[in-house]
């Protein structure tokens, strides 16, 4: 029989304004360095994007995608508006996601991670395409598969009250 | 996806809310896309952006730069003073062919003076670094360390030692951003140094160029050297562009003309800006006694000059200048 305390790590807490946007801008940042066509590098934007549109619906959303999106666009050189419609659509799918993620086990949250990356990343190649771009080949989408890997360890870089709820007799899922 | 979950809660019912946002959303986002890359109008918007973005762009280069100055800063004494011997020996054999180009500009103005042809101005170069190449996938830029401050104006030819590498597109304060001749959306006005056939150089957005609109009977070979035509009054006319790698004539009736970039089109990393081929044809007098019909001549020949998406309306004054010297060389000879 478990002893009642106060402090009980039941309920997730919610995190600090000022980690959500710190961690948003740090993405901001990583995805500003110049890589040049090296294919595998995660858009960090798009990670952060979907972790914390998973992790906090209420704050994360699809205006939060949208401002990033804009500063990715014009950080990269990209067409307007083609970071920020991809993130849009990622906040949305993310926000639909974010009551069923968590329950899983990290590796299946990867899973549902993967194809969200790759619906905006898919999504940005159609916009560029139409305009008329070059196609940048397949190696472009391997960045959605190193994302994915990636969330594997972002599951443990968080403060511990964010870890999700303990499971026990009472609470089975 | 999202509406399942929503409906068995009324409570915290959110999913009409949640849909009309997300539409609203990329409603905008597609306008913004199509008033960008169709009709360029978020510059300002963008160019004023920039400023808040450029620390943080500056910052995340940062080490990119370092890592590649190391090997610079590494490199041996000897293999300094053997780079500095070779470069006093080619500075020699410049200074002579210098002499004589001056020479031969000055003799050159003094002939278009007698002719009464518009004068070619004296093109200003500044000389730039390739900083990295711009990160968005689906195009071919680079970025240079010089902008506006710089005196780098949008829809200069950006060239190396051996030929063209580009144009700059987009000029930030202290940077400016070049898309290179490869990039599907660039364009290059073009002749062939052998007969003077004239044609416009494409990328592929492969790396390779092409001539489009070349007539199947034409007459242009393989191992044929393109040279700027300065048709368009940006770049400066004769300089190596790209050389033909393969001509298949059996397609369409246009040829299907496959070149290869002479300059370091993806590799060079210290550049020259040149300045514009012409001036902007200055504005019309009222009291002109040209004909109608010439002034309508020289209207249509601005249409020619916006080719390629990519110059920003920059493309569209300088092509007049050289329709109306010509012009007055016809009129003087009827006069007489």
């Amino acid at each position: 029989m478990q002893q009642f305390t106060n402090h009980s790590n039941r309920i997730q807490q919610p995190a600090k304004a000022w980690l959500v946007y710190l961690s948003l801008c740090v993405a901001l940042g990583l995805d500003y360095v110049p890589t040049g066509a090296l294919p595998g590098v995660p858009d960090w934007m798009a990670l952060a994007l979907a972790f914390w549109s998973i992790r906090e619906p209420a704050r994360v959303g699809m205006g939060t995608g949208f401002f990033f999106g804009v500063l990715v666009d014009i950080g990269q050189g990209a067409a307007m508006g083609q970071h920020a419609l991809a993130y849009v659509v990622l906040a949305f799918l993310s926000n639909g996601l974010a009551r069923r993620v968590m329950w899983f086990p990290v590796l299946v949250q990867a899973l549902h991670v993967l194809p969200i990356l790759l619906a905006a990343q898919g999504l940005m190649v159609a916009v560029r395409v139409v305009a008329g771009d070059e196609f940048p080949g397949w190696w472009y989408f391997l960045s959605s598969a190193t994302g994915a890997i990636l969330w594997l360890p972002l599951d443990y870089l968080l403060p511990q009250q964010l870890q999700p709820v303990d499971r026990d007799e009472n609470r089975p899922i | 996806m999202p509406s399942a979950d929503f409906q068995t809660l009324p409570v915290f019912k959110r999913g009409t809310k949640v849909r009309s946002r997300l539409l609203l959303f990329v409603t905008i986002c597609l306008a913004m896309l199509v008033a960008d890359m169709h009709f360029r109008y978020l510059e300002t918007l963008r160019q004023v952006l920039s400023v808040v973005t450029y620390p943080l762009q500056r910052i995340s280069s940062e080490p990119v730069m370092a890592a590649r100055d190391a090997s610079v800063y590494f490199a041996t004494l000897a293999k300094v003073q053997i780079e500095n011997a070779d470069l006093r020996r080619r500075q020699l054999d410049v200074a002579e062919q210098r002499l004589r180009f001056e020479q031969l500009e000055q003799e050159n103005a003094q002939l278009r003076a007698l002719l009464d042809m518009a004068k070619r101005v004296r093109t200003r170069s500044v000389a730039a670094e390739v900083l990295y190449n711009a990160p968005d996938p689906f195009s071919r830029k680079v970025i240079l360390d010089r902008g506006a401050r710089g005196s780098v104006e949008a829809g200069q030819a950006v060239i190396d030692a051996d030929g063209v590498l580009g144009q700059v597109t987009r000029v930030y304060p202290i940077q400016s951003e070049v898309t290179l001749v490869t990039d599907r959306n660039q364009a290059v006005p073009v002749q062939v140094e052998r007969n003077g056939l004239r044609g416009v150089v494409f990328g592929t957005g492969r790396g390779g160029l092409e001539v489009r609109f070349v007539l199947a009977n034409a007459d242009i070979r393989v191992g044929d050297r393109l040279l700027t035509s300065g048709l368009d009054g940006m770049f400066v006319p004769g300089l190596p562009v790209a050389v033909v790698e393969n001509v298949e004539r059996d397609t369409d009736a246009f040829a299907r003309v496959a070149c290869r970039p002479l300059g370091g089109v993806e590799r060079s990393a210290r550049v020259l800006v040149l300045g514009r081929a012409e001036l902007p044809p200055p504005p019309p007098k009222p009291d002109s006694e040209a004909p109608p019909a010439a002034r309508s001549e020289a209207g249509a020949g601005k249409g020619r000059a916006k080719i390629g998406k990519n110059e920003a309306g920059v493309g569209k004054s300088g092509t007049g200048t050289r329709k109306s010297g010509a012009e007055t060389r016809r009129r003087g000879a009827e006069n007489s």
